[in-house]
Parts: structure tokens; C-alpha cells; sequence
């Protein structure tokens, strides 16, 4: 019992980058900019928050640090496709491999340092729950938020004004610009928030889950969000449960190798993203439904006044 | 934009992204040496072929103080250089290649994938000494070297077996290949050598290299009840989650006890610069042959150090007689009587194992779990 209580706390931790990145993702989405440097942004992140919380022992610095870093390279790729209107896809390539080679470069010195000591947190009073408090309430605070986060968004999205115009310029950004929004400011806020999320995750994976930094060390983490809010059709919940479904399948498989199953290890490394990508089809496999929630101008660049 | 074309962009993305994030970079040369004496001659060039980063802090950092071995000892008279990250597979054939071009005469390829590589470019270039560590393929101008970790993981597992609450160890492996196969074991047999209760739990993670992963394995061992850890990936990742979790765990390929004060119980350590020493030698004094050299504690190839000040006397005096026997012969570790975990009969009574049954080591001993993944 209490190793399936551990396994569950692991498969939450291991969801939790993936969640937050996809939710960061999924809001410039619903804004019509897509952003494949995802991976860039969080390695450059995930080295930002090393050198951080190397330097100041603090996981929020190193939030904050990858936070910054993500929405500033965000903001440097929204510059170019929002008012340059470069093509967003070999845009977005480009930023991907410059943020893996970029953080190499910079982050060498960074390579094989220790942390200072990694503090535990647990939720007081329900962490003493059976099963359920080894499960669900010894995570690190950011597995809350993320769920939070989650939460927020959805009420953003569909029950807020602003959450309307966000989806309204997705949809239609010259309706929008004929409204008189700024449809081009609302799309930069969209994208640096993206990368402000995918700099958070970056930075979890850099000083909470590892710990430690080497480069290339997402593991493209990135893509597979990016692949999530596409399967998800654009809902925060669906992210939330895709990345789950990755991170829980992940540990199972490592999981079943250590209670001997004898399966082929090489077919387990596939399972995530096999039982992810199942799911998730099955669950968007209504076309109309896949119609009515991608962006219209997903991919699209905008021209004010054409 | 439809959904197919999105999808179609985002996975020609993922492909572009993983075929060219491999960045391959070399520790500039030196510069020339100034137009000396006539008599003075040009130093002996040297490539080292890596598969990790330098900065890993275990196989490659291991291999790099190898080199700088090399330069301590002979100074001028050499001169090496180094690409590190290179992938096991068609990439390592255009390296190898490329600073053979360079002008480098001796070349260490320092991981087994790299064997089919070595082989086919050795053929090309006769005048060029090819040395390949962990390898099993020679050649007139290729051959071998290899430590004997099985011993260090023997130790490890002397010490894990007095250690243990759980009596379950955890091993997080790399790829089921005989030199991983024969930590495993070995692991194994030095904790039943003085706890024959335990058992080992292993789980694969196909790469030498991937932290997030090795955290991922070493997490899933411990929460089925491993309390000690045993991993031959090549970074710092297993002993930190060890660390995190109040649990055991080993440094291996260099000496890792920074990393993990609390879960830090011994490193096994690698000391190629002994071989490379030799090697270099060797082509000096032209006595270079063809061998398949196998060097352990004994020639000081490998080494288990830094036993944890926590670990009790009696088992620090233990594995110090373990030690002791391995080097003087007495402490066989695959010796006979053998058994295989579906009790088939590995080695008989009184038999010890030869360099040829060590190659071909495809199983588990009785005591680890599960079955060795295959790729039928």
C-alpha cells in the first residue's frame, strides 16, 4: 500500500514540469502565436534557475530566475513573429536550437556542482493521512501550483472578460483589431507568459527534480508539451491530465522493471508517449470538438490594417 | 492551418532539434611549438574520443583525468586532444576518422559502442595505434582495455550487504551488456558473501547518461524498498536521489563523496591514466602489441575509496580484507558453486571463472530479480 502511495507521489512529481510548460504553452496557443522553442526556453531556464539556486540556495530565486529568462527569450521571439511577422515555425526551430546550444555554452561551469542541501516540504496535519498524505501532500509546493494554476486558467479562459478577448484574438485577430484591442500587445503578453511558464518548468526540472544541471538535460520535455496542448485540444484540465498520464506511465514503467516484470525495457521506454498519445486521441477524437477549440489563427501571422 | 500540418511541424521539429543539439567541441591545441632545435621531436599526437560530457563527474571525467595523466607525465613529448559527446553510432566513425586526419597517431575511443567504428577505420589507416576501451574486437593496430569494475562493485556490495535494513538492493543499469551484467552480479554475490538474505532489484534505463532518468530508476527502487543503490550511469543523479531520500548509495567512476555526504558509503573509482601511461609508452618505445588487457585493483586500473566515516570498524575492516584477498587472488569473485536465478548451474564447484566466461556473462545470479531484457 505504501508503495503504491509512493508511486503515485512520484508520477505527480514527474507530471508536474510537463503541466506547467503545457499550460504556459497552451495560453499563447489560445492567442494564435505558436511557440516551438519550447525546449530552448526551458533549457535555458533550467540552467538560469541552476545558477540561481547555486548561488542563492533559494528554489524561488530560481523560479523567478527561469521565469525571467523563459519570458525573455519569449519576448525576443515574440518581437520577431508578432511585429516582424517572421513564418512562427522556423522561428520558434530556431529558438529551440539556440536555446540548447546557448545554455551548453553557458552553463559548462555549472556542470557536475551540488546544490546546497534540497529542504523537504509536506503539507502540516494532512500529511499525516494514511495512504493519502504519502500520495498527495509531501510534494514540493510547486506541484500545488501547478494544479492551481490549472485551475486559474480555466476560469480565465471561459469565465473571464479578458480570457475572452485572449481567445477572441486567437480566433479572429482582425475582428479583434477591428474591435480595437491591441491585438499585437495582447499576443506579446500571451507569449511571454508562455515562456515565463515553460522557464518555470525549466527551472523545476533543473533545481527540484533532478537536481542538477548537464546540458540537454529536458530531454525534450519541451516538445512533448508543446504535443500535449495539441492533444489536449487547448483545455487546461486535458493538459493537466495528459501530462499526468506521461509522467505516471513514465515511473510505472520503471516501476514494473524493478518488480521484474518481464516485459522488453525498450518497448517500456516507449509506453508514455504511446498510452499518452492514445488517450488523448481518444478522448479529442471527435473532429467538430477539435474544430471548435483550435485557435483559428493558431500559426497565422497578423497584419493590422490589411 | 489544419491540425495535420500542425502536428506534421511540431514532429519535424522534435526530429531537427534531436539530430542537431549534439554539439561536438575540442579543447583547443595548444599552440604550435615554436620552431625549435632540429633535434627536438614533434610531440606524439593523441586522440581521446568521449562519450559523455568531461564535466559528468563519472566515466568521461574519469577518462579525462586519464589525459591530463597523460600530460603530467610526459609533458611536451605529447600532445592530446579530446571530442567529447559523441554519440554510439555512425557519428563516432566520422569523429574517429576526422582526428585521425588531424594528425593524431594514437587513438583511445572510450566507450564499447564505439567498437565497429574503431574496426573499420583501424583498416584504413595501418600507421595509426587504435586503442578501445571495454572492447572486445582486435586488429593488427586495434586492440583492448578494459578495468576490472566487477571488483569495486563486489566491494560496494560487501559493504551494501552489512549496510541494508531492507535486505533489497537497487541497481540502476545502463544497457544489458556482459560489463554491466557483471557489475550487477557482482554486486550481488559480494552482499550475499555476507548476508545471503538479499536480493536485488535492477531497472534498465537504456542511456549512460540521461540525470532526470537515473532520478526517476533510482526513485522507483527505493520506494519498492531498495535501500541501497548501485547504478553504472555515468553522472551524480542516483546517489543525489539517494541523498534526498535517506538512503544508501555509491559514487562510481570517480570519487563522488562531495556530492552526497549523508549517502555516500564508498566510490568506485577508475584510474585510467596507468593504461594510458603504458599505452604511450608502448608506441614510444615501439613495443606496442596487440592484447586484450584486463587491469584491476591489483595494477591500480580501478579502486574502491573514500569508505564513508560512518560505515562501523568491523565492516570498513571487512571490505578491507575483502580488498586484500582480491588483490592477492585468495577472493574469487565468480567462482563456483554458481547459480543462475532459475537455478541452471552457471559454474561448478571449485571452478573459477576465465577471462572468456566473463565476456559472455548474459545472466542474473540467484538473488537478482527479474530477467535480463533481451532483444527478442
Amino acid at each position: 500500500m505504501n508503495e503504491l502511495a509512493l508511486l503515485v507521489a512520484a508520477m505527480l512529481s514527474a507530471g508536474t514540469p510537463l503541466a506547467i510548460a503545457g499550460l504556459g504553452l497552451l495560453v499563447n496557443e489560445r492567442a494564435g502565436v505558436l511557440n516551438l522553442g519550447a525546449e530552448g526556453m526551458m533549457l535555458m531556464s533550467a540552467v538560469a534557475g541552476f545558477a540561481a539556486a547555486y548561488h542563492t540556495g533559494s528554489d524561488w530565486v530560481a523560479f523567478a530566475a527561469g521565469a525571467a529568462v523563459g519570458a525573455a527569450a519569449a519576448a525576443a521571439f515574440g518581437w520577431l513573429v508578432i511585429w516582424l511577422n517572421t513564418n512562427q515555425y522556423a522561428t520558434g526551430l530556431a529558438l529551440s536550437l539556440f536555446g540548447g546550444g546557448f545554455s551548453a555554452f553557458v552553463g559548462v561551469s555549472y556542470v557536475g556542482r551540488k546544490l546546497v542541501e534540497r529542504s523537504h516540504y509536506s503539507v502540516p496535519l494532512l500529511r499525516d493521512l494514511p495512504f493519502l498524505g504519502t500520495a498527495f501532500f509531501e510534494q514540493h509546493p510547486m506541484v500545488y501550483i501547478a494544479i492551481a494554476l490549472a485551475g486559474a486558467m480555466a476560469w480565465f479562459l471561459y469565465r473571464t472578460r479578458a480570457g475572452l478577448v485572449l481567445r477572441s484574438i486567437g480566433e479572429s485577430p482582425d475582428s479583434a483589431h477591428a474591435l480595437g484591442y491591441p491585438v499585437r500587445r495582447i499576443r506579446l503578453a500571451a507569449v511571454m507568459f508562455g515562456g515565463a511558464l515553460c522557464g518555470i518548468s525549466g527551472a523545476y526540472l533543473s533545481t527540484v527534480y533532478a537536481p542538477l544541471w548537464v546540458e540537454g538535460m529536458t530531454a525534450g520535455r519541451g516538445w512533448i508539451a508543446l504535443a500535449l496542448t495539441v492533444f489536449a485540444t487547448w483545455r487546461p484540465a486535458r493538459v493537466m491530465l495528459g501530462a499526468y498520464l506521461f509522467g505516471g506511465v513514465t515511473m510505472l514503467q520503471l516501476h514494473l522493471q524493478g518488480l521484474g516484470v518481464q516485459i522488453a525495457n525498450q518497448f517500456m521506454s516507449m509506453l508514455p508517449y504511446v498510452a499518452t498519445i492514445v488517450v488523448l486521441v481518444i478522448i479529442s477524437r471527435n473532429p467538430l470538438w477539435i474544430r471548435l477549440n483550435m485557435p483559428a489563427s493558431l500559426g497565422k501571422p497578423f497584419f493590422p490594417g490589411a | 492551418m489544419n491540425r495535420r500540418s500542425l502536428l506534421k511541424h511540431i514532429a519535424l521539429g522534435a526530429l531537427v532539434a534531436g539530430t542537431t543539439l549534439t554539439a561536438c567541441k575540442s579543447e583547443p591545441p595548444p599552440p604550435p611549438p615554436a620552431p625549435a632545435a632540429p633535434a627536438k621531436p614533434a610531440p606524439l599526437k593523441v586522440g581521446f574520443v568521449y562519450v559523455g560530457p568531461v564535466g559528468d563527474a563519472g566515466w568521461t571525467y574519469a577518462h579525462d583525468l586519464g589525459r591530463k595523466a597523460l600530460e603530467a607525465k610526459f609533458g611536451d613529448k605529447v600532445q592530446t586532444t579530446f571530442v567529447e559527446k559523441v554519440p554510439e553510432g555512425p557519428d563516432a566513425e566520422r569523429v574517429i576518422r576526422d582526428l585521425v586526419t588531424q594528425g593524431n597517431k594514437v587513438i583511445f575511443a572510450t566507450s564499447f559502442g564505439y567498437g565497429d567504428a574503431m574496426a573499420k577505420v583501424a583498416k584504413d589507416f595501418p600507421d595509426v595505434y587504435f586503442e578501445h576501451a571495454t572492447g572486445f574486437k582486435t586488429a593488427p593496430n586495434l586492440r583492448v582495455y578494459e578495468g576490472k569494475f566487477w571488483e569495486d562493485a563486489y566491494l560496494a556490495g560487501v559493504l551494501a550487504g552489512k549496510m541494508t535494513k531492507s535486505n533489497v538492493l537497487g541497481f540502476v543499469a545502463t544497457f544489458p551488456i556482459p560489463e554491466v551484467l557483471r557489475n550487477i552480479n557482482a554486486y550481488t554475490l559480494g552482499a550475499q558473501s555476507v548476508n545471503p538474505k538479499v536480493k536485488t532489484k535492477v531497472v534498465w534505463v537504456s542511456s549512460w547518461f540521461d540525470p532526470p532518468k537515473e532520478t526517476e530508476a533510482a526513485q522507483s527502487l527505493m520506494n519498492q524498498g531498495a535501500d541501497v543503490l548501485l547504478q553504472n550511469t555515468d553522472s551524480t543523479a542516483v546517489l543525489q536521489a539517494a541523498e534526498k531520500n535517506g538512503k544508501y548509495a555509491f559514487g562510481w567512476d570517480s570519487d563522488m563523496s562531495a556530492f552526497a555526504p549523508k549517502a555516500h558509503l564508498a566510490s568506485c573509482a577508475l584510474n585510467w591514466g596507468v593504461y594510458y601511461v603504458k599505452a604511450i609508452e608502448d608506441v614510444m618505445n615501439k613495443t606496442w602489441k596487440v592484447e586484450n588487457t584486463k587491469w584491476g585493483i591489483k595494477e591500480g586500473m580501478n579502486d574502491f575509496v573514500k569508505v564513508a566515516d560512518f560505515v562501523p570498524e568491523d565492516v570498513k575492516k571487512k571490505v578491507a580484507e575483502t580488498k586484500a584477498g582480491i588483490v592477492d587472488g585468495s577472493i574469487q569473485v565468480f567462482k563456483g558453486p554458481l547459480l543462475d536465478n532459475t537455478g541452471k548451474v552457471l559454474l561448478k564447484k571449485g571452478e573459477v571463472a576465465d577471462d572468456a566466461w566473463r565476456s559472455q556473462v548474459n545472466f542474473y545470479v540467484k538473488g537478482v530479480e527479474g530477467k535480463v531484457p533481451s532483444g527478442k
